[in-house]
Parts: structure tokens; sequence; C-alpha cells
């Protein structure tokens, strides 16, 4: 019952995105939005209607996986009825069709909020944009219900569901696929955005204002969502990494990289009215890249340890609607763009060119991982099997990021339009000292290590300063809040980068064969492996260590990894045993017993790496006060621009 | 900006939906191939696995005719899967030998004793080290390799009888 | 049903098919003696690719030849060889995809060209935006 009601909440709002785009088409033909037209005011209330019905489908399905309906196939195949009720919950997007019903309905509900909210952006412009939601979100539907459907019910109703990945049973995760969607799909809104803006040609302050704040919430979740993936990975996979240029994790780095491009880009835009075409450009880009990302990664076309079942149909059928909406937007920018009229020219010593240059670097690395993630399938056409990994994004991708965040620290001390290269000097001067201080510790005291985590590690610290400099002589209290938000997600840059940096150069690794009663240690700990001894869980029965650790001359304490075998579907997993501390984390697993009763430990010192997330989370939280600040300045009619 | 820019990012695109076509409609044979075919086999030289019966070595594998090298574990499901057909290729003469992976005695006389065997001389691999050198990257792999020590046809996976014909020919071929 | 008891058999079938009785070789999971070596072998093994993975690395990964490999390598160093000896050797066996370092050749150039060409695009299409000051 309740299964049929969701798919049919799934096809009225397919109905109901039609309804929208043929409103919104009609309402835009010369001489239909010239007055006020029942047409015009019916598109909002409907596209908030979709968005209400994407909504209720979605909790349909969760309520199906909650109960552990098990006639439905989509819950046979992926839950339990002996998982704990939130992996339950998680599990109902753990899965192909669950995640990609997911996927609409943050699209659906995006174009909602956008109906229900702005209030700033021109009548037909909004209604344009509107209307190329409602055409994204009906190619997805289609897709959803023609070869996705959620709802299939299965007969005979099977005794017990198959389970859901151990892997993914874990209350991170339950967190990064959401968080990760509102962002990812979320960006769709800036797409719209600007084909409305295109078709009406409207590009311009006033369209970059209302557009900023929609930019904005979507990167933020896409910071936070990324962020978590990469503390999840680094917990749960039990060797310690945070970053493996997986095709899937590349999927949702480029939009990323395109967002924060636009992000900066609007404001150039809202402010000096220039980078129009930059602009549009790069919104249509990122969302072109979460659809790219989609397709990839339900293609099977890349191998990843993050693909979901692979089908190579419902991959040529994400193709089309790739081909129909990226292959759109490109047109309409080819035909339109020319006719936006273009900004104010700047000097090559300024706010805008400094903006340019981080669009231009934050594009090439986009570039990059692009073209590395696909590359494999350039060769594999010519023949040649070949695989792209660290070594290559690292080396290529790694110094241009470090000179981007070398620019990130020059930009915000600049002035619009015309400054002065010594004058640039002059306030740069102490974060470049500081550099040269860091460098000169880190060759006399730590000789050795990679040329990368080098430099990482001597403009981190530099910029950290630079990002700071900003409030320099300001009344703090008297700071706008976007002003504090651009400070504190420039300072997370750097934290991050730190963190990155300190792990790539500093971690120590003990790998042993212990027996209990021995100790042994790395970097600062010793560790003496005390025991081992069998535990079980709801659903997975373990064998966990308990260590006993010291920092020196300091209080004991006890940690105990776990390595564990899940029931359904029967899967080893590792459950590291993880220390903070102020200055980096004590990260233990354990893994096979051998011939002689010696169990293999995995030790691992890591220096400042939560530094990593720290600084993710600041980011996140800089463009949470911009946002606010945004939206609180519009609310009050106040100006959205203070020359800082 | 000149018009035709405006152009790249479709075009690029369009290279885009080609590449990723190409990857689509010609699936990548998810299969890793030994990139030794055609050239000679490797040094190597394995211990017995079981008593009783020789181990293996590349020398042997140059006496002068063909034979198949059958890469298998007792612990290696599709292996079971395959042993009527290695059974049915050592009734019709050719030589089949075995290099056994990570495997131990009992197990493995276990396994031949209710799967049949095969086998004229397996040898114990018990860290991989011949697999990894001859290129094979799992289990079953079945390799021919000719009188002179070359290898000339290497099957990934279990013999199905509807690979019966393949491998005769591979081997016919070898000789 | 049958889809059911395909998917326990299945189920039950995947872990006996992935792995031995035997323990991990002694290399796979403990260090070498002197750091140096193994500083060199662990960065060799983060870019060699796990024959039966996903898409991992054999640094990373729990799969049993993935360990082999680890193995292989330590013994490899241990015994004097040079990392890329060993991923020449590698790729010897198995093709350049066993190695996460895409191979230098005509093939490839257009990968490894990439970062000048991206950077020379971009800084020709930005070349129009700036209003140069006049001299005097």
């Amino acid at each position: 019952m309740i299964a049929e009601a969701g798919l049919g909440a799934l096809w009225l709002a397919a109905a109901l995105s039609l309804l929208q785009l043929v409103l919104g088409t009609a309402a835009l033909r010369p001489g239909g939005g010239a007055d006020p037209n029942p047409l015009l005011r019916a598109v909002r209330p409907v596209a908030v209607a979709q968005g209400v019905l994407a909504a209720l489908s979605f909790l349909a399905l969760i309520w199906l996986f909650l109960r552990t309906d098990l006639s439905v196939a989509l819950v046979a195949a992926n839950s339990h009825s002996a998982k704990p009720w939130l992996y339950k919950f998680a599990g109902a997007w753990g899965n192909h069709e669950g995640s990609m019903l997911l996927w609409v309905t943050v699209l659906a509900v995006a174009g909602g909020a956008v109906a229900l909210f702005e209030r700033r952006l021109r009548q037909d412009t909004l209604i344009a944009t509107l209307a190329a939601q409602a055409a994204i979100a009906l190619g997805f539907y289609a897709f959803l219900l023609v070869a996705s459907n959620p709802f299939t019910r299965l007969s005979p109703v099977p005794v017990e569901g198959n389970g859901l990945n151990p892997l993914l049973q874990d209350p991170g995760l339950s967190f990064h696929p959401p968080t990760l969607y509102f962002g990812y799909v979320g960006i769709s809104v800036a797409f719209s955005f600007a084909v409305g803006a295109l078709i009406t040609r409207d590009v311009g302050p006033a369209f970059a204002r209302a557009m900023r704040p929609w930019v904005l919430a979507a990167w933020i979740f896409l910071t936070l969502g990324i962020t978590a993936g990469s503390y999840w990975a680094y917990y749960e996979l039990g060797w310690g990494g945070w970053w493996f240029w997986d095709p899937v994790e590349n999927a949702s780095l480029m939009p990323w990289l395109a967002a924060t491009a636009l992000l900066h880009s609007v404001t150039v835009l809202a402010t000096r009215a220039g980078l129009r075409a930059w602009t549009i450009m790069l919104a249509v880009v990122a969302f072109s890249m979460s659809m790219i990302g989609t397709f990839l990664v339900r293609s099977g076309i890349l191998t990843s340890v993050h693909a979901f079942a692979v089908d190579p149909l419902r991959g040529a059928f994400i193709l089309v609607l790739l081909a129909l909406y990226i292959g759109g937007a490109l047109t309409l920018f080819g035909l339109r763009v020319h006719t936006v009229k273009e900004g104010s020219t700047f000097e090559i010593v300024s706010r805008e060119a400094a903006l340019v240059i981080n669009n231009l670097l934050l594009s090439v690395i986009l570039g990059l991982v692009f073209i590395g993630t696909l590359y494999p399938l350039v060769t594999q056409a010519m023949g040649e099997e070949i695989s792209v990994g660290p070594p290559y994004f690292n080396r290529v991708a790694g110094p241009i990021a470090l000179a981007l965040v070398a620019v990130m620290g020059a930009g915000p001390l600049l002035r619009w339009r015309r400054d002065d290269w010594r004058e640039l000097v002059r306030r740069y001067a102490a974060p470049v000292l500081i550099s040269a201080a860091a460098l000169l510790l880190l060759v006399l005291f730590a000789p050795g290590i990679g040329i990368l985590p080098l430099l990482g590690l001597t403009i981190a610290p530099a910029i950290a300063a630079a990002s700071v400099a900003p409030l320099w002589r300001r009344n703090l209290r008297r700071t706008p809040f976007f002003v504090w938000g651009m400070v504190i997600a420039h300072l997370g840059i750097a934290v991050s980068l730190a963190g990155m940096a300190s792990e790539s150069a500093f971690t120590k690794e003990t790998l042993i064969a212990a027996s209990p009663g021995q100790t042994t240690h790395v970097g600062p700990f010793s560790v003496r492996f005390d025991s081992v001894n069998p535990i079980a869980g709801p659903n997975w029965t373990a064998i966990e260590a308990r260590l006993t650790v010291r920092r020196g001359d300091g209080a004991a304490f006890a940690l105990a990894p776990q390595a564990r075998m899940f029931s359904s579907p029967p899967t080893p997993t590792s459950e590291a045993a993880i220390r903070t501390v102020w200055d980096g984390q004590l990260y233990v697993a354990i893994g096979e017993e051998d011939e002689q009763g010696r169990w293999q430990l995995r030790l691992w010192w890591k220096p400042l790496v939560t530094l990593i997330w720290v600084g993710g989370a600041m980011i996140a939280f800089g463009g949470l006060l911009a946002l606010l600040g945004r939206v609180r300045r519009a609310r009050r009619g106040q100006p959205q621009e203070v020359l800082t | 900006m000149k018009r035709i820019v405006l152009w790249v990012p479709l075009f690029a695109f369009a290279v885009f939906l080609a590449v990723v076509a190409s990857g689509l409609y010609a699936p990548a044979d998810r299969n890793i191939e030994s990139q030794l075919i055609g050239q000679p086999v490797p040094e190597f030289d394995l211990p017995p696995a079981l008593t009783g019966r020789p181990g293996l070595s590349s020398a042997a594998l140059r006496g002068g005719d063909p034979h198949l090298i059958n890469i298998f574990a007792s612990w290696c499901l599709p292996c079971r899967v395959e042993a009527p057909q290695l059974a049915e290729l050592s009734r019709r003469g050719i030589p089949v030998d075995g290099i056994a992976v990570r495997d131990r005695a009992e197990d493995l006389s276990g396994f031949l004793a209710s799967y049949g065997d095969p086998f004229r001389s397996i040898g114990a691999d018990n860290d991989r080290r011949v697999q990894l050198t001859l290129g094979s990257a799992g289990v079953p792999e079945t390799f021919v390799v000719d009188g002179r020590g070359v290898i000339r046809h290497q099957h990934i996976g279990a013999i199905t009888p509807q690979d019966m014909v393949a491998i005769i020919a591979a081997y016919e071929a070898a000789r | 049903m049958r889809a059911l008891i395909a998917a326990i058999a299945v189920a039950a079938a995947a872990p006996a098919l992935a792995d031995s009785l035997l323990p991990p070789a002694h290399y796979a999971n403990t260090q070498l003696a002197d750091p140096r070596q193994e500083r060199e072998a662990k960065a060799l093994m983060e870019t060699i690719r796990c024959l039966v993975c996903q898409g991992q690395a054999v640094a990373d990964s729990d799969a049993e030849m993935a360990g082999d490999m680890r193995a292989l390598i330590r013994r490899r160093i241990e015994a004097g060889e040079r990392p890329e000896e060993i991923r020449a050797w590698l790729i010897s066996r198995y093709g350049p995809w066993v190695s996460y370092t895409p191979p230098l050749e005509p093939a490839t150039w257009l990968l490894w060209a990439a970062p000048v060409l991206l950077i020379a695009a971009g800084l020709w299409l930005a070349r129009g935006r700036f209003r140069h000051r006049r001299k005097g």
C-alpha cells in the first residue's frame, strides 16, 4: 500500500514537472509574460507541489525500509530485519534505486525552494529557471520510473532480506550521502539559473546577487559531504588513507571545484559586473559535473570501490540525458552569451585579477581531474588498459593547488579594480616571512620529507596569517558576516592544507606480528598488546584486541581495535581504534593471526591529521556565515556590498 | 571574446560523449591477461605439493612436447567446476601439470580425491611467487606452453565444456 | 525464490572464493628492518594496483593476493632491487594497468601534457580581460 502510494506520488511529481515545463515555456513566449498572467502565477505553486510530492515518495521508501517490508524487492535485496534501525533508515539510499530517488527528490525540493523563497530574481528569469529545473527533473523522473523503479514488488515474499553491505553500516555513512546529494544535486539550481538567464538575457549584477545564496547553500553541503566522506573512508577502511583519487571521489570533487570557482565568480559579477560569461559557464559546468559523476558511478564504465550495481543499459539512458541537458545548455551558451554585455576591465594587479587567476587555476585542476579520471577510457579505445591514480593526480594537481592557495592568500589583500603591486608586496610581506621561517625550520629539523609536503607546510602558516589579515584594524563587531565567512573559509583551507602536508610528511607506521604481552612502539607511543577476545554485536561477531598505550611517561589508556565478521551478507571489516590527542591521532588496526599464534597489528601515528577535516568543517562554516550574512542583508534591505 | 571560442566547450563535451559511448558499447574486458603470451616461460622451480609426485619447474616444460599448466587451489570453487574438463583433457593424452596456490597437502589430497586428479605433477606455490611470475591474476587459469617452453595461450577462469574446443586447438597449435 | 537462493549461494560462496586457508606471507604485514628500504617499498606499494580489487593499491587492500604482492615487493627491495625495476617487472607481467603511474608513451602524451596545455589555454582566454596601464 505504502509502496504504491510512493510510486503514485512519484508519477504525480513527474506529471507536475511536465506541467511546470509547459507552463513555464508558455509563460515565456513573447506576450505571455507581459501582463500578470495566470500561467506565470501557476508555475511557482506547481514547482512547490512537485517538491512536496517527490519528498513524500522518498518518505514512503524510508518507511518501507524502516518496517523492513520484504514484499518490496529493493528492501529484500538491501535490508535485514536484524539490522539496527539507523541502518535500515540509511539502507534506503545505500543502493542504486534508493539513492537515485534521493537524487530526484533533492532536485525537486531544490526547485520548490527556489519557487518558494526566491524574491529578487526578475519574474521572467525566475520562470525560465523553474522551467529549466523542470526539464532536468523530467528526464530523471523518466529514468527512475522506467529503469530504476524503487517500489517494485517481489513475489513470493522472501523470509529474510539480504542485508546491507557492512561497510555501509556506520553512522558516518548514514550522514554522508544525503549531505553530499544536497550539494551535488542542489547545484542544479545554479545550472537552471544560468540557463534561465541566458534565455531571458538577464545576466547582470542583480541576477548574480539573486543566484549567490543558492550557490553558497549547495556548496556548503558539498564541502561537508566530501569532508565527511573522506573522514569515513579514513576510519572505516582500516589503512589510514583519506583520499584515493578514486573515480567516484573525483566525481564529487569536480562539482566542488566548479562550485568554488562559481562562488567567487558570482561575487565579481555581483560587485563589479564582470566575468559574466565565466559565471554562466561555471554554473553550467558545476551541475554538468554532477550529472557526469552520476553517470560514471552508475554505468559501470570505470572500476571503483564505490560503484553501484553496474548496468550499461542504465548508463546509456543517463548518457542520453547528459547529451540533452549539457549539450542543450552549451548550445544555448554558444548562441546567446555573446549578447551578454561585458563588465568593465580591470588591472592586472587587482582583486578581480586575483579572482580570474583563482577561476583559472580551479578550472585547470578540474580539467586535470576530469582528463585523468576518463583517460583510461581513451586508451581502452586504442586497445591498451592503463591506470591513472595518485601518482598522476598528486603530481599534476598538487603544485597547481599550492599555487592556488598562495593566490588565495593574496586575493583578499587586494583592492578592487586597480591596486599597486608595491602595495601588495608590502601587505604580503608578513606572510612571506612566515613562510621563509617555516621553510628554514623544516629544512633544519625535518630533512627528507617530500617536496610537495614541504611546500604545503611552508605555505600553510603563511596563508593562515594572510587569511585573517582582512580583519586587521577592523572593528570586529561591525565586520559584516560575509567578511567573517571569507576569513574563516580561507583559514580552513590553510588548516586543511597543513593537515594534509603533515600527514604526508610525518606519519609513522609500525606493522608487527605480536604475541600477547609484547610491547611495540610507534612515534612517541609505547603499545602493549594485552589480549585477544571474541566479542559479538547485533549482527556481527569479532575478535577484539586489548592494548595498553602510553605516551612517554604519561598516563596509560586502552585501545580496542576489532576484526569483525558481519552475518548478512558475510563480510569481514576492520574496526580501527583511534585515539585523538591535541597534536594528532594514534590509529590502530588488527589483522589476522599467523601460524605461530601471533596477531598482525597495524599502528600509525599521524601528527595533525585531524586538521584535514577540521579545516573542511571550517570551510563549510565560513560558507554558512557568508550565507547568513547575505540573507540577513537581503531581508533588511541593506546593501549587499561593502567595499572591503 | 571571439565567437569561435564560445563553441569549444560544446565541442569538448562532444569528444567526451564519444569517448564514453565507446566505453559503454565496447565494455572493457575485466580480465587481466598475462603479457607473457608468446614469450618463454620465466625460470622457476616449485617443490612438490604432494609426496610421491614431482613438483614443477620451467626446465621440465622445455622437454619437447607441449604442456597445459593449470593454476588451481583446493579452496577455489570454480576449480571444482572445471575438474571434469581437465580429466577429459588428460584422458586425451594432453599432459596437465598443476600449480597449487597457497594450499596444504591434506586439503589438496582431499580435493583431488573428491574431484579427480588429472595432474602429472603439482608444484606448491605457497606465496604466489610463480603465479605472479607468470602474469596470472587469479585461480583457476590454464596456460598452454609449447615444447620449447614458450607460452602460447592463456585461458582465464574455469574451463567449461564450451571452452574445450579452443583449448584443444591451442594445444594442437603448440605442437 | 530462485533469485533468493542464488543470492544466498553467492553470498556463501564469495568469501570462500577469495582466500586460502594459509596465513598471510611474512612480509605481507611486517616491515623491513631498514627504514629507508621500508620507505621505498611503501612508496612503491602505494602505486601498484591490486589485481583482484575494485580499484585499490596493494598498500591499502585486505585481499590475500594484495598481501602476497606486498611481500614480493618487500622481498625484492630487501634483496637490493630498485623500485622502478620491480615496477617494470610487474608491468612486463600484467601490462601498464597494474601501475597507478600512467606510462610515458605516445598514447598518453595528452595526459601528461594536459597541465601545460590547460594553463596555456586558460592564460590565452584570460588575456583579453586585463586593461593595460598606459606607460608614462
